[in-house]
């Protein structure tokens, strides 16, 4: 199924029988649904309004997310939050939508710094289990009109609607940005070094560390982005801090550029065999987090993001990673179908939540029509 | 604003309730009196006055969770109440309802720097917030207006914004976890120091939810190092258009201010007046202030002031000292109190497109003549957030409804141009009868079926948000079944 218009998405579903797998690009189904048939968004697709002095644009929810960003740099602006592109992870071809990128809320290293996709939404239109058309939020910056189903409807991988239309905050390229480059620290003296860059006031918009980087050497890398002289004063600054460690700084944009795509999208795991989990968790509790999940399972290759806020752990097929008790949580980004049938992808609720969730998707999907089992 | 009548049947058993409420709580946190339960009559919003059933001070979670858990038995609404600083009626009690106070619960629980988080009961006041971590040079991001005496139970509930959120956003992109207690009893913790959801974003769900699907007790927020400094710069124009276009283009040049602040010159005069400022008479004045260390701030303030001349401003004034930097802030702190001193007045909150800034203040200045009321404007420019004051006399019969109406007619006309109803206040019992102007019955239910799955007898801060004939069917239903 492949719906053109909004109107005929809403009859698709309001005389459906049996459930859909609702698919933006399909690059990013990390879920395993029930559901049979798929149901493309693809179809309602372009930028329907775009005001660069108001950093705000809405987009129907199939556009592709490379028309976004071209029209977005064509005025010198972008998506801040900085999403993630699965592919190369998980292996998948086709096309990101930005209805995809809502339905995930898809982050990348900015998010430590700017927020997340849901920051930045402002609005959204969907259709939602029964039919009907529904819209919460607008296109303006600071909206508390009713309650907030516009987080709600973010990260909600299509389980309580299916998206039509989003509207964003955008901003500005910063004129320049910089990266410090750390070689050879350990877990615990990244996540301490990457810590005090972000309680710094320098504005740290990436802070990451890989302990096998380019070289199977531990490297840990730093992000300041703004105009020429400020980064200049703040790289400076962040040098005097860390006077003890020896420091590179890397200045071309397109290097620079290439070092935070290969954190955000996870590229030392590309094309390897493991599974892939992300865990999100109090910064200062990754390395023992690790240390933990090392003593119980074989870990491959690990990433930090966020300042450690953000771990990505590879291990072998099967590995049930997620430990008992976890301050935060976790989710299995890769792994294949039979794995992600016998392990829950989604780190589990508990109870009272679990009944909460149960309850929202049982308003907004009371016929179990959207992607059922998804996320649970 | 028409509120339900109170249920009799509540009324009735009103000893009992009380007794049961004392049975959970210590002596003095019970406050049933007639005399004293009228501190709790009203908010910010004082039009309207409704002493509560009786008034509740809990001090920890699990008293809010027994208090809960009695008024959920006993069938009893439950209004819960910050600091009262509401200006939408937020925190108004019905006559039936028991006010739930979390004054006394201010404590700060947890610092920690590191990992750039601060854990507090929500009755701590936001200002306090910072004031715990200021001596590291940490700060809370939002500042709403009444930040000196608003909870942060109160921010949480209404997603309160402030004047710095075009760099900083507002709550809920500063809340990462919260304690909350739902109307029966149960307590539940959602999120905490880590980033993100790990299912649905049932914390932002409860962000701005106005108190009406639990009653949250404790708030794990962001804190962030404060910037080396700040500088503001003062510009005046002669035209709303001119000013409006002046702030898209210091946008779209790629500087964030913190923030732009705009007033009109009706504003200008009052506070003028008022503050002696110094301000220029002028149609529109701007305040843009920027963060960094001070050859940052240079930097930035050298292109603002170059986009500023390529729009003939009238008046540009950089502060060249933190004296210079405090008077240009005195007026718009000062304009409030610069309108409270002409006359009673009535703030509103909408929200517009910055592209359609001149529009909407051509069409305010038009529906002034017609309601024959003055109005200024001062507002968050940089994020189109408006805030008119409509002055008016309140012991003149008839003028408060005159006054309403004109309010209802400009934010309807902020939902006309692409904008909303309240950006920063909350809708409560002021706005909730134009939610229709905004939202199709079809949007408006898909929010009460949220409440549904919350607070299924629509027992918590009744009357608020949705226009009472949307819910009334919901309210009823809960009635029958108790």
């Amino acid at each position: 199924m492949r719906p053109e218009s909004e109107a005929e998405l809403a009859e698709v579903i309001t005389g459906a029988s049996a459930p859909f797998h609702i698919r933006g690009g399909g690059t990013r189904a990390i879920g395993v649904t029930t559901a049979a048939e798929v149901l493309e968004t693809g179809g309602l697709s372009g930028i329907s309004l775009y005001e660069p002095g108001a950093l705000t644009l809405v987009a129907q929810a199939g556009t592709p997310l490379a028309e976004i960003e071209a029209t977005l740099a064509a005025e010198g602006q972008r998506l801040a939050f900085e999403p993630m592109d699965h592919r190369g992870l998980l292996g998948t071809l086709g096309e990101p939508t930005i209805g995809g990128v809502v339905a995930g809320n898809v982050s990348g290293p900015r998010r430590v710094q700017a927020g997340a996709a849901r920051d930045f939404l402002l609005g959204v239109q969907f259709v939602d289990g029964a039919g009907q058309v529904i819209k919460n939020g607008g296109r303006v910056m600071k909206n508390v009109t009713g309650y907030d189903l516009v987080k709600l409807m973010c990260g909600s991988w299509g389980t309580l609607g299916v998206l039509t239309e989003v509207s964003l905050k955008v901003l500005p390229v910063p004129e320049t940005a910089a990266t410090l480059l750390i070689d050879g620290l350990d877990e615990a003296g990244a996540q301490e070094v990457m810590s005090r860059a972000l309680t710094s006031p320098f504005e740290v918009t990436g802070a990451a560390h890989a302990p096998g980087g380019p070289g199977e050497q531990p490297l840990t890398l730093l992000r300041l982005e703004g105009f020429a002289g400020s980064v200049a004063y703040r790289t400076g600054r962040l040098q005097d801090m860390f006077s003890d460690l020896s420091i590179r700084v890397e200045t071309d944009p397109d290097r620079v550029g290439a070092l935070w795509r290969w954190v955000r999208d996870v590229e030392i795991m590309q094309g390897t065999g493991g599974d892939v989990w992300k865990f999100s968790v109090r910064p200062s509790e990754a390395p023992g987090l690790l240390a933990r999940l090392r003593a119980a399972h074989p870990v491959e290759r690990v990433l930090y993001d966020w300042g450690g806020g953000l771990i990505w752990v590879e291990c072998a097929p099967g590995t049930d990673l997620r430990p008992k008790e976890l301050k935060g949580h976790a989710t299995l980004i890769r792994a294949s179908e039979q794995t992600r049938l016998n392990l829950p992808v989604f780190q589990p609720e508990p109870p009272a939540l679990a009944t909460l969730s149960a309850g929202i998707r049982a308003r907004f999907d009371p016929r179990g029509m959207l992607n059922p089992g998804i996320m649970t | 604003m028409q509120m339900p009548d109170p249920n009799p049947a509540i009324l009735a058993r009103k000893a009992r309730i009380v007794e049961r409420l004392r049975s959970v709580l210590p002596a003095d946190a019970v406050i049933e009196d007639e005399m004293e339960t009228r501190a709790y009559e009203c908010d910010a919003l004082t039009a309207y006055r409704c002493p509560p059933l009786a008034a509740v001070l809990p001090s920890s979670t699990e008293e809010v969770a027994a208090v809960l858990k009695v008024c959920h038995e006993e069938g009893v609404p439950v209004v819960p109440r910050g600091s009262g600083t509401s200006l939408a009626g937020g925190a108004l009690p019905t006559a039936d309802s028991v006010i739930l106070g979390v004054a006394r619960m201010n404590e700060v629980l947890e610092v920690d720097y590191a990992d750039r988080v601060i854990r507090v009961q929500t009755g701590r006041t936001n200002l306090s917030v910072t004031g715990a971590v200021e001596e590291e040079d940490f700060f809370y991001a939002p500042d709403p207006s009444s930040q000196l005496a608003c909870a942060i139970a109160g921010n949480i509930a209404m997603n309160s914004g402030g004047a710095h959120c075009l760099k900083y956003g507002v709550t809920t992109n500063n809340l990462l976890g919260v304690t909350m207690v739902q109307m029966d009893g149960t307590v539940v913790e959602i999120g905490g120091a880590h980033l993100d959801a790990g299912g649905l974003d049932l914390l932002g769900l409860i962000c701005g939810s106005e108190g009406q699907l639990g009653v949250v007790t404790e708030a794990t927020l962001r804190i962030l190092r404060k910037p080396e400094g700040a500088r503001p710069v003062l510009m005046g124009f002669d035209s709303n258009e001119v000013a409006g276009e002046c702030v898209s283009d210091i946008i779209k040049a790629g500087v964030l201010p913190v923030a732009i602040e705009f007033m009109d010159r009706p504003c200008i005069r009052a506070t003028e007046d008022f503050a002696k400022a110094g301000y220029p008479d002028c149609e529109a004045l701007l305040i843009v202030e920027v963060e960094g260390s001070p050859a940052e701030i240079d930097e930035q303030l050298g292109l603002i002031l170059e986009i500023a001349r390529r729009h003939d401003p009238v008046e540009l004034r950089e502060a060249q000292s933190a004296d210079e930097a405090a008077r240009i802030w005195l007026g718009r702190k000062s304009a409030f109190g610069a309108m409270g001193n002409i006359n009673d007045y009535m703030c509103l909150d909408g929200t517009i497109p910055v592209s359609a800034l001149p529009y909407v203040l051509r069409r305010i200045g038009e529906m002034s003549r017609e309601f024959g009321l003055d109005v200024a404007n001062v507002f968050h420019a940089g994020d189109g957030n408006m805030h008119p004051l409509i002055l008016f006399n309140a012991n003149e019969p008839g003028q408060l409804e005159t006054c309403e109406a004109f309010g209802a007619e400009i934010l309807k006309l902020c939902v006309e141009v692409g904008g909303c109803l309240t950006g920063e206040h909350g809708v409560g019992i002021e706005k909730r009868d134009l939610m229709v102007d905004q939202y199709d019955p079809v949007d408006l239910e898909a929010q009460m079926a949220v409440k549904d799955v919350f607070d299924p007898a629509w027992l918590l801060n009744p009357a608020k948000v949705f226009p009472l004939a949307a819910s009334e069917g919901r309210r009823s239903l809960a009635l029958a079944a108790e």
